[in-house]
C-alpha cells in the first residue's frame, strides 16, 4: 500500500471502513498501481480477500506486492487470501471442459453469459466461518478488471447484475468492501463499458480516477488521480467531496503531490 | 508466468544461485560462461535458453523481436509470455517485415517456431525470410565507418596470428548465444537453416473443414481451431513445463498473420455491429492464457485500421501486452512533408507492458520514424524540422 494514498483517503490499516464499493477507473493510462495497493492493504488490515485477477498471472501480483510488503503465497497458504488466477482457469475451462460448474462457465457460452456460477464462487470464499472466532476483520472482494468480462461476451447487464449481487451479500450482509477496476474507453465509444462505468459509478461509495495528463505524456508526473466521495452517511455532512492530486509511479511507492507542484517543476 | 518465477530466483541474488549449486551437488565455484555482448552473465545455469536475457529492470525473461532497434524502444527485447501486437500499416507492406523479422530471429537462435496464417502457406512464409548478416560481416554492412578500419585489424596481428584464428573458428554458421541480430532483408535465408529449424504451421484453408462443428462458445471455428492446435504444441513439446524435459528448455515462437481479417472468417473489419463482436477478443484473452502457462512468445499483426469498431480495437489493445502501430506515408499527404522525406513512415509505440513491476520502460522519444534502406529496416528520431523550414523562409523572403 501507498502511505500517501492512505493519507490522501484518510484511512489506516486499523481502521477500515466497512460495507463500502469502491470504483477504479482509469482513462488513457494504467491504473492497476491502484488495484496493487488495494490489495496490500487489505491484506495488511488483516482482511479476508478473494481476489478475481483476470488480466495477469499470480506470480505477476505476487512480486508486485513483495516489494509493497505483503506476501501473497503466505496469505494464500493460511487462507487470507482467496485467488482465482483467471488467465489458468480459463485455458483449464476452455480447453478440458468440466463437469461441474466453474467460475468462469461463461466462457464455453454462446450467448451474453451469465455471472452466476462466478457469484457462488464469491459467496463460497468470503462466507464467514461458523466456527465463531472472528479471524479474519472484514471480507473483502477485489476484481481485476470487469472490463474484461465485457471482452468475453458477457453483458454489461450481467456485469451489473453480478456487482449487484456481490455488493448485497459482501457489503450488507457481511458487512464487508468490495473494490472493483473498469477501464474508461474515453473516446472510442465502447457502449457497453460506458453502461458499466455509468453504473458503477452511481452506486459505489469511492470513485478513484486515474487519468493520463490532459498535455500529453511527461516523464516526472504519470498522471492525474481523482477521488470522489460519494453517498456519505450523514446527510448533513459535505455532499460528494472531490479532489485531484497528479501522481508519480515509482519503483515500490507512488508519490501524490498538487496539481502543479511536481518535484521536478519546483 | 513460470519463466519470470524461474528467472527472478535466478537473477536476485548471487545467494540463490549457490543454493541451486549446492542442490545439484556442483561446488559453487562455478565459472561463468563466455561473456557475450548484451546477456547478462549472472543468470543462473537453470534458465540459460540460448536468445534470451533476463530484464535489466526486474529479472523478466526477455527474447530479441529481431530488430534491435525494437529491442531498446521495448526496455531490452519482448517478455516471454506475452503478446506483441503490430498494427497493420494500411497497405501491409512493412508490418509482414516485423513479423518475419520476429521469425527469422527465433530459427538463428534455435527456437521452435509456429507461424499461422490463413492467407499464406507458412512453408512460403519461411522461406521468405531475411538472411541473419554473421558476426564477421555484420559491422561492415550495417556501419560504412568500420570498414575502413577492417583492414587495419588484418594488419595488426602479425606476431600473435594465432588468436586472430580464434573467431572465426565457429562451430556453427551463426552464433545463437548473442541476443539480438542484424538481418539482410535483400537476401533470403540460407536453406540449410531452415531446415535445421522446428517449426510447426498452420494454414487455415488446410486444418478448417467445410463442415462445420458444433461448438457453444461463441469463437469463431478458425479460432478454435488455432487455439487447439497451440495448445496441442505446447503440450506436446513440453513449453509449459509439463513434461520435465531432460534436453535444454526452449522458446516457442509464435506467429500469427493478419489476425482479425475477413480470411479468419472473422467480420470486425467490414461491419460495425457484428454478430460475433466479441470472438477476437475472446481469441486474445484465451492466446494470453496460453502464453502466460508456457515458455513463449507470440507476434501478432492485425489490421487495426480496417476495423470499424472504435471500441473492439480499444479492447483488442487492453488484451495485448506491447502494441507497436506502424503508419506508412504512402499515399498520406505527410509523403510531402519535407520533414519525412529520408522516411518511410511513422512507428508508434502504442503500449508497453507493466510486468512484474509497478512502472514500466516508457522511452522519453514518442516520435519515431522507420525507413527501409536497400537492406535494413532503421528506427530513427526524424531531426526537428526548424533547420530545413527556415531556409525556406529566407529564402522566399529574399526574392
Amino acid at each position: 500500500m501507498f502511505p500517501e494514498l492512505n493519507n490522501l483517503l484518510n484511512t489506516t490499516p486499523d481502521q477500515v471502513e466497512q460495507g463500502k464499493l469502491t470504483l477504479l477507473c482509469d482513462a488513457k493510462t494504467d491504473g492497476s498501481f491502484l488495484v496493487h495497493h488495494f490489495l496490500s492493504f487489505y491484506l495488511k488490515a488483516n482482511c479476508k480477500v478473494c481476489f478475481v485477477a483476470l488480466i495477469q498471472s499470480f506470480s505477476h501480483y505476487n512480486i508486485v506486492g513483495q516489494k509493497l510488503g505483503v506476501s501473497l503465497t503466505t496469505a494464500r497458504e493460511c487462507g487470507q487470501l482467496v485467488f482465482l488466477e483467471g488467465l489458468k482457469s480459463a485455458v483449464d475451462v476452455f480447453f478440458r471442459p468440466q463437469e461441474e460448474p466453474h467460475p468462469l462457465q461463461f466462457l464455453r457460452e454462446a450467448n451474453s453469459g451469465n455471472l452466476q456460477p462466478l457469484y457462488e464462487f464469491v459467496q463460497e470464499a468470503l462466507k464467514p466461518m461458523d466456527s465463531g472466532e472472528a479471524a479474519w476483520r472484514c471480507p473483502v472482494l477485489l476484481v481485476d478488471d470487469l472490463s474484461v468480462l465485457l471482452s468475453l461476451g458477457v453483458g454489461a447487464v450481467a456485469v451489473l447484475d453480478f456487482v449487484h449481487y456481490c455488493r448485497a451479500t459482501v457489503c450488507r450482509e457481511w458487512k464487508g468492501n468490495v473494490v472493483a477496476l473498469v477501464h474508461d474507453s474515453g473516446d472510442a465509444e465502447d457502449e457497453e463499458n460506458d453502461i458499466l462505468l455509468n453504473g458503477l459509478g452511481h452506486q459505489s461509495h469511492l470513485i478513484l480516477r486515474a487519468e493520463g495528463l490532459a498535455t500529453g505524456f511527461c516523464k516526472d508526473v504519470h498522471g492525474q488521480l481523482r477521488i470522489l466521495w460519494r453517498r456519505s452517511s450523514q446527510p448533513t455532512a459535505q455532499r460528494d467531496r472531490s479532489l485531484t492530486y497528479q501522481y508519480k509511479i515509482q519503483d515500490k511507492n507512488v508519490s501524490f503531490f498538487a496539481k502543479g507542484m511536481s518535484p521536478a517543476v519546483l | 508466468m513460470a519463466a519470470a518465477a524461474t528467472c527472478s530466483t535466478g537473477t536476485r541474488s548471487t545467494g540463490s544461485m549457490v543454493v541451486a549449486a549446492s542442490r545439484n551437488n556442483v561446488t559453487s565455484f562455478q565459472r561463468r560462461g563466455p561473456r557475450t555482448s548484451g546477456t547478462d552473465s549472472g543468470c543462473s545455469r537453470l534458465v540459460s535458453i540460448s536468445g534470451t536475457r533476463p530484464s535489466v529492470r526486474n529479472g523478466q525473461l526477455l527474447v530479441s523481436t529481431g530488430l534491435p532497434a525494437l529491442d531498446q524502444l521495448l526496455g531490452g527485447g519482448l517478455a516471454v509470455g506475452t503478446v506483441l501486437l503490430i498494427e497493420e500499416d494500411k497497405y501491409n507492406i512493412y508490418s509482414p517485415l516485423l513479423f518475419k523479422y520476429f521469425l527469422a530471429e527465433g530459427i538463428v537462435t534455435g527456437h521452435t517456431l509456429l507461424v499461422a496464417s490463413a492467407k499464406e502457406d507458412p512453408a512460403d512464409i519461411l522461406q521468405e525470410l531475411p538472411a541473419p548478416l554473421l558476426d564477421d560481416n555484420c559491422k561492415k554492412e550495417c556501419d560504412e565507418d568500420i570498414c575502413n578500419h577492417k583492414t587495419e585489424s588484418n594488419v595488426k596481428m602479425k606476431i600473435a596470428w594465432r588468436y586472430q584464428l580464434l573467431p572465426k573458428i565457429e562451430a556453427r554458421p551463426v552464433s545463437s548465444s548473442r541476443f539480438g541480430h542484424y538481418y539482410d532483408v535483400s537476401k533470403r535465408i540460407p536453406q540449410e537453416l531452415i531446415e535445421a529449424s522446428k517449426w510447426h504451421g498452420f494454414f487455415l484453408p488446410e486444418k478448417i473443414s467445410s463442415t462445420l462443428n458444433e461448438d457453444p462458445c461463441s469463437l469463431n471455428h478458425g479460432y478454435i481451431k488455432l487455439l487447439q492446435f497451440i495448445q496441442n504444441i505446447i503440450y506436446k513439446e513440453g513449453f509449459d513445463g509439463s513434461n520435465p524435459q531432460k534436453k535444454q528448455k526452449n522458446i516457442l515462437r509464435i506467429g500469427i498473420q493478419n489476425l482479425g481479417s475477413p480470411l479468419w472468417g472473422d467480420d470486425i473489419c467490414w461491419t460495425e455491429n457484428c454478430d460475433s463482436n466479441c470472438s477476437l477478443t475472446k481469441f486474445l484473452y484465451m492466446l494470453r492464457g496460453l502464453l502466460r502457462t508456457s515458455l513463449s512468445a507470440c507476434i501478432i499483426t492485425v489490421p487495426t485500421h480496417l476495423i470499424q469498431n472504435k471500441a473492439i480495437i480499444a479492447r483488442v489493445t487492453n488484451l495485448s501486452d506491447t502494441v507497436v502501430g506502424l503508419e506508412s506515408f504512402i499515399g498520406s499527404e505527410k509523403e510531402t512533408n519535407p520533414l519525412y522525406k529520408d522516411y518511410h513512415g511513422l512507428i508508434h509505440i502504442r503500449q508497453i507492458p507493466q510486468l512484474n513491476n509497478l512502472i514500466c520502460d516508457v522511452s522519453d522519444v514518442k516520435d519515431l520514424a522507420f525507413k527501409l534502406k536497400r537492406k535494413l529496416f532503421t528506427i530513427e528520431r526524424p531531426p526537428a524540422g526548424n533547420q530545413s523550414l527556415h531556409k525556406e523562409n529566407i529564402s522566399l523572403f529574399m526574392i
